[in-house]
């Protein structure tokens, strides 16, 4: 589903050239649970937004579903991230001002579904999720584990072909940390593939496919 | 249509989400809303009173004529064809004849006699006035004499028959008569009975010869000869068909009279024209000017008004960047940010608008209906000039569009700096 052939990422800033990437082979299958570790710095976040189609590559290919995305322009790459990837991210990057519920719907309006079908989708995916209690509330009046579990169902509500999962624990104390943990291994049972970077051992146990990346380079691909 | 039921519900939805953000920020939300309020308040209210100015003016400027010369018997100013210089011209009735069949121009012509200081009876009541007798019916239109309800102008039959029937302004019969409904009444004026056959509409007179028309009584020329006997016309009045042809007209009613009476035709003092055409013209260029002028100062009240909403929203943008990086990141296209942060300048703009057009509506409405109308001389004058602010379809259009424009602008440029983000910077920028 996903293959990338060199990928190498240049940051310009001005002065000095940083090499984020610099020659990276990766293929994710459906069905996958792969996570990615290494040092801060190494390039994991630079190669979660190209594979999410948020940021281009400097150089190498990279192919999703077999079309090479840099023949894609700023609205088809949008409609990519809306319909076939689920981002998850550390701090987990809700609109401060829509309910949860609002929150959830918003892919979906992006994405120009009806009303009806909206609101069902949206109340089964919080209730997947296990938020059905808390739809109108907005992301300040909850928990970070709570607000985790309202970004998953956002990445999760269009059902995407991936899931992109940035240190999706990294801000929750280590009990809802690893309930989060335990959602995502859940989503994967049911069939979802998953890209995950993280530390916790737990993921990495379940994953098939462990990646480290070391001065933007993969250093060893484990298979199970 | 599903399609477009769709657009308006997810464009509502993040439009709410947006007023409940802007709910932050609401102390210079609303600033900007009132400066928009105020420049529009300003802009209709200038725009109103201009063209209520305007109108008031036109009108009373017909209070003296429509499209008509008044022209006067004068003295030659040189010797021609053996005659003396500063001979007096004087005018009769034939001269209106003569003037109206020759210049197929003039539509409407009409001689009139004077007679001052006449005792005025009715009852008990004595008023002294002035008389004047009018040679045709035309007169009505030209002179704007319009009857009263049940009443009427003098008529050809009255002319011909040379009937004593009077027709009062609205001011001499007040004094005169009173309440009374005068049409049928019987008058005396130096003793001579008149029947009432009608009292002037009021109006407003800007321009005025002897008094104005609301104090003067009218009678037919042909009964005026026969009690006053008098020979020559105090002055011939004319109406022209086309208000840009009425210097040609009056070049032909001189050389028509200097070869009757034997002047040159290019002989000023033998004759003297009074053409408020002329004024009429200049006066519309004055206002035309006028309301320009006071456009641009109500535009320019907005436009700074807008670079306010523009600020805002460049704001709210910075604000908001992280923002739109989320929405960028879960699919939402550079179109849709732009023409949100559009839709939201627009919203702005439309409440400041909706309230100051409110105000300014109910402004004008007030002054209209509550001030008196002043009795349109001296101090009156002014109250009668801006008694009539007119909130016209012309100026709510231009002030909707100039509106419009300035949310449309204040929108763009901050829309499009919005849809620029790169998604991933913003969602690291706190
Ligand atoms: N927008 C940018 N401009 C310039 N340099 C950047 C930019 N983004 C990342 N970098 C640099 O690229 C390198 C890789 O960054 P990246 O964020 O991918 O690391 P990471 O592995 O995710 O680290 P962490 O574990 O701390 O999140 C770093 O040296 C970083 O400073
Ligand atoms: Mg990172």
């Amino acid at each position: 589903m996903i293959d990338m052939n060199n990928i190498k990422k240049v940051y310009d800033t001005g002065k000095i050239q940083v090499e984020a990437l610099r020659g990276v082979n990766l293929q994710i299958e459906e069905g996958d649970f792969m996570t990615v570790v290494g040092p801060s710095g190494s390039g994991k976040s630079t190669l979660m937004n190209i594979i999410g189609c948020l940021d281009k590559p400097s150089e190498g290919e990279y192919k999703l579903n077999q079309k090479s995305v840099k023949n894609f322009n700023d609205n088809q790459l949008s409609e990519i991230r809306n319909q076939d990837i689920g981002f998850v991210f550390q701090n987990f990057n809700l609109l401060p001002y829509a309910s949860a519920y609002e929150n959830v719907e918003m892919p979906l309006l992006f994405a120009g579904m009806s009303g009806k079908k909206r609101r069902e989708r949206v109340e089964y995916i919080l209730d997947r999720v296990g938020l059905s209690e808390r739809m109108g509330h907005k992301p300040n009046e909850l928990s970070g584990g709570q607000k985790q579990r309202v970004a998953i169902a956002r990445a999760l509500v269009n059902n995407p072909k991936i899931i992109l999962a940035d240190e999706p624990t990294g801000n929750l104390d280590t009990k809802t940390g690893e309930n989060i943990m335990q959602l995502f291994i859940e989503l994967w049972k049911e069939g979802n593939t998953i890209v995950m970077i993280t530390h916790d051992p737990r993921a990495t146990k379940y994953s098939e496919k462990a990646v480290k990346l070391i001065d933007g380079k993969i250093k060893n691909q484990t298979m199970d | 249509m599903n399609k477009v039921f769709n657009h308006i519900s997810k464009n509502l939805l993040l439009i709410k989400l947006f007023i409940r953000e802007l709910n932050k920020e609401r102390r210079k939300i609303l600033m900007t809303i009132a400066g928009i309020a105020w420049g529009t308040l300003t802009i209709i209210l200038l725009l109103s009173f201009g063209d209520g100015l305007a109108n008031q003016m036109m009108k009373s400027r017909k209070g003296l004529g429509v499209n008509i010369v008044i022209l006067y018997p004068g003295q030659t100013g040189r010797e021609y064809q053996g005659l003396p210089q500063g001979r007096g011209i004087s005018f009769r009735e034939e001269d209106c004849d003569l003037l109206k069949n020759r210049i197929p121009y003039i539509d409407r012509i009409a001689g009139e006699y004077d007679s001052w200081g006449n005792s005025f009876k009715y009852k008990d009541k004595m008023v002294s006035e002035k008389v004047r007798g009018v040679s045709s019916i035309g007169y009505e239109d030209m002179r704007t004499h319009f009857p009263q309800e049940g009443g009427r102008f003098i008529n050809k039959m009255d002319l011909q028959e040379r009937r004593r029937v009077i027709f009062l302004g609205t001011n001499l019969k007040e004094r005169l008569m009173g309440d009374v409904d005068a049409v049928g009444e019987t008058i005396l004026i130096n003793g001579f009975p008149f029947k009432v056959i009608g009292v002037m509409q009021d109006k407003m007179q800007m321009g005025m010869y002897g008094g104005p028309d609301t104090e003067t009584a009218v009678i037919p020329a042909s009964t005026f000869k026969t009690i006053y006997g008098n020979e020559y016309l105090s002055r011939i009045i004319y109406q022209v068909n086309e208000i840009d042809r009425s210097e040609y007209v009056n070049s032909l009613v001189r050389q028509t009279l200097g070869s009757k009476y034997r002047f040159h035709p290019e002989d000023k003092s033998a004759l003297h024209f009074w053409d408020t055409i002329k004024n009429t013209k200049v006066t519309r260029k004055v206002f035309t000017g006028i309301t320009i002028f006071m456009g641009l100062i109500g535009a320019l009240t907005l436009v700074i008004a807008s670079v306010g909403v523009a600020n805002i929203m460049f704001i709210t943008v910075k604000k908001r960047t992280r923002e739109i990086g989320i929405k960028r990141a879960i699919g939402g296209k550079r179109g849709l940010i732009k023409f949100q942060f559009i839709m939201e300048a627009l919203l702005i703009d439309l409440t400041g608008g909706l309230i100051g057009g409110s105000v300014a509506y109910l402004i004008v409405f007030l002054i209209r209906n509550l001030i008196g109308k002043g009795d349109g001389f001296g101090e009156g004058m002014a109250m009668y000039m801006l008694s009539q602010p007119n909130f016209s379809w012309t100026v709510a259009i231009t002030t909707a569009s100039i509106l419009g424009l300035v949310g449309l602008l204040s929108g763009f440029f901050p829309a499009r700096r919005a849809a620029a983000v790169d998604p991933i910077e913003a969602l690291h920028y706190e």
